[in-house]
C-alpha cells in the first residue's frame, strides 16, 4: 500500500502542521521560540516548516539516542548523530517536531533530553501523524492527522528529499 | 601471543577491551563513532545521559594514575552508572587477599564491569579469563604491553583534525621500549591505514624487533620529523627503567626533546600530541605543549567521550542488536 493508497496528502499534511504551529506562534514573542525536529524524521519535516517561518533561532536536531527505554533490551544503536541545539534552552518556548506519535516513549525520551540541555519555559509537541494507542500521559498539541493502523503495521516517513510516506507491514518487534 | 578472540562475543562485537590486536579496522571505527555524539555529551547544562543507569563500574588500579583513572570515572559517571574506586594499597589484598578472591567478591556485590591498571603485562585479559561471563573487563594500561583506551582517544583526536588516516606521516617520539601507549597506538595506526608510521629515539629506548609492526626507525629526530602530520611525544618511562638506559636528562632533550627549531621540520599544520604527564624541558619545550599546535588537553577531553564509547559497547546486552527505524 503507498500513501496515496492510505489517502494521505504529504502536502496537505504538512499545510496542516505549518497552520497549527503558525497560530500558535502568533502567541510568542519570535525571539524566545526554538524549533526543533527529533533525528531523523521529525528533523525533515522540521526543515520544511522552518524555512517557511521566519524563526531567529536556528532550527535544533533532537538525537533521544541514549535516552531510549530500551538500552538493556537493544544496546547502543550503531550510528548515533550528535543531537545539535541551539544554545540555552532556559525559558524558551519549544516546539517540539516528529513525524509518527505513537506510544509516547520518544517523546518521553526527548523530554528527558531537552531538560539536561536547559529549562524551557514551555515545549509545544507538533506531529504529522497521530496513530493513537499511547502507553504514556502525552499528546500532541498541533496534529497534521489522526490516523489508525492494525498493529503489525508501521508507517514510515522516507527522505529527507523527496520525502514519501510508507505503510510496512510486520515491524521490527523492538521498534517502541 | 595472548589470544584476543575474547574480546568479542559470539557475535563479534565488543565484550571486554584488552588490547587493540585482534581488532578490525571496522570494529576501531565504530568505536571512534560512537565516541563522536558522546563528546556532545559536555556540551549540555546536565553533562549526564541514562544509558548505563543501574549498572556498576568498578576502578581496579593497582598502579599510579591520574589521567586514565579520573577520565574512566567520569566517562562511567556521565553514563549515569555507579562507579567504585577500589585503592588497592588499603584494600584487602594488603592482608593477604588473592587477586581472584577480590574479584569474586566484588563479583557478589552485583558489579557489571572492571576497569583494570596493571604493571603486569597480560593482567586485564588474565582477569577476562575468570571473571563470570555478565562482567565485562577494560584495560586501562598492563605493564609494557597496551593501553588500549588511550590508543583510541588518540586516534579520536587525530582524526578530528586530519579528517582521513590514510596519507598520514605519524611519528612516534621517546621511549618506546616501555611505552604500552606506543604499542596500542601502533596497532591502531597500522589497522586504521595510516600509510608511514617512523618512530624514533636513542637505540636503547627502542625495542628490539620493533619492525615487525611495519614503523620506519629513526635516531635523528630532525630526519624523523621531514613533513610529519602528527607528532606524538612519549614520557620518559623513568620508573620502568632498569640500569642506565640514558646518558643524562639534558642529552635527551638535547637529541628528542620537542623544540621550535625542530618542530619546524614538521608541515606547517602538523599536531602534537603527549599521553601525558608531560615532562617540560624533557620530552618537550613549555612553549610547544602550551602552543597553537599542541592538542594534549584536547586529548583528555577526548579520553572521556572514548570511554563513554567503550563501555557502552561493552555494556550493550548480548542480544542481537537490531537497526529499527521504526521509532514512534
Amino acid at each position: 500500500m503507498t500513501d496515496s493508497e492510505m489517502n494521505l496528502d504529504l502536502e496537505q499534511l504538512l499545510e496542516t502542521m505549518y497552520q497549527g504551529i503558525s497560530s500558535k506562534l502568533q502567541t510568542l514573542a519570535p525571539d524566545d521560540v526554538i524549533m526543533i525536529g527529533i533525528h531523523t524524521g521529525g528533523f525533515w519535516i522540521a526543515e520544511q516548516i522552518y524555512q517557511r517561518l521566519n524563526l531567529p533561532s536556528p532550527l535544533g536536531s533532537l538525537n533521544i539516542s541514549f535516552y531510549r527505554d530500551d538500552f538493556t533490551k537493544i544496546g547502543l544503536h550503531p550510528e548515533v548523530k550528535p543531537s545539535q541545539l541551539p544554545a540555552g534552552l532556559d525559558d524558551k518556548h519549544i516546539i517540539l517536531i516528529d513525524d509518527v506519535l505513537f506510544t509516547g516513549r520518544t517523546i518521553r525520551a526527548a523530554l528527558n533530553e531537552l531538560f539536561d540541555y536547559g529549562r524551557p519555559a514551555s515545549v509545544t509537541l507538533a506531529v504529522l501523524l497521530d496513530r493513537g494507542e499511547r502507553e504514556l500521559p502525552i499528546c500532541a498539541e498541533i496534529t497534521g492527522q489522526k490516523i489508525s493502523l492494525n498493529p503489525d503495521q508501521q508507517i514510515k516517513l522516507n527522505g529527507p528529499d523527496p520525502m514519501s510516506l510508507t505503510l510496512v507491514q510486520n515491524p521490527l518487534e523492538s521498534a517502541l | 601471543m595472548i589470544n584476543n578472540n575474547i574480546q568479542l562475543d559470539e557475535q563479534g562485537r565488543l565484550k571486554h577491551f584488552l588490547s587493540i590486536e585482534g581488532l578490525k579496522r571496522q570494529q576501531l571505527v565504530s568505536i571512534l563513532d560512537a565516541a563522536e555524539p558522546f563528546a556532545n555529551v559536555q556540551e549540555q547544562a546536565v553533562k549526564k545521559v541514562p544509558l548505563l543507569r543501574g549498572k556498576t563500574i568498578v576502578n581496579l588500579f593497582f598502579e599510579a594514575s591520574t589521567r586514565t583513572r579520573t577520565t574512566f570515572e567520569l566517562a562511567a559517571k556521565r553514563l549515569s552508572a555507579d562507579v567504585l574506586n577500589i585503592n588497592i594499597n588499603t584494600s584487602a589484598t594488603s592482608k593477604g587477599e588473592s587477586l581472584l578472591d577480590m574479584l569474586h567478591n566484588l563479583e557478589s556485590m552485583h558489579c557489571d564491569m572492571f576497569i583494570v591498571r596493571h604493571n603486569q603485562s597480560g593482567a586485564a585479559h588474565f582477569i577476562a579469563q575468570h571473571v563470570s561471563p555478565h562482567i565485562s573487563v577494560i584495560n586501562a594500561g598492563d605493564g609494557c604491553h597496551s593501553h588500549p583506551s588511550q590508543a583510541m582517544l588518540d586516534m579520536f583526536t587525530i582524526r578530528r583534525h586530519k579528517k582521513e588516516f590514510a596519507n598520514l606521516k605519524v611519528v612516534i617520539v621517546g621511549d618506546l621500549l616501555h611505552s604500552r601507549v606506543a604499542r596500542s597506538q601502533m596497532h591502531a595506526l597500522t589497522t586504521l591505514g595510516v600509510s608511514e608510521i617512523r618512530v624514533v629515539g636513542p637505540k636503547t629506548l627502542i625495542p628490539a624487533g620493533i619492525n615487525t609492526f611495519g614503523v620506519h626507525v629513526y635516531h635523528n629526530m630532525q630526519e624523523a620529523l621531514i613533513d610529519a602530520d602528527v607528532i606524538i611525544m612519549l614520557r620518559l618511562q623513568k620508573e620502568r627503567m632498569q640500569g642506565a638506559l640514558l646518558p643524562s636528562e639534558d642529552e635527551y632533550y638535547h637529541n628528542y626533546g620537542l623544540t621550535e627549531k625542530k618542530l619546524s621540520y614538521a608541515r606547517p599544520n602538523a599536531i602534537v600530541m603527549h599521553p601525558g604527564p608531560i615532562n617540560r624541558g624533557v620530552e618537550i619545550a613549555s612553549s610547544i605543549a602550551d602552543g597553537p599546535q599542541s592538542v594534549i588537553l584536547e586529548q583528555v577531553t577526548n579520553g572521556i567521550a572514548i570511554r563513554m564509547a567503550v563501555m557502552s559497547q561493552a555494556l550493550s546486552p548480548r542480544s542481537e542488536i537490531t537497526k529499527t527505524g521504526g521509532i514512534v
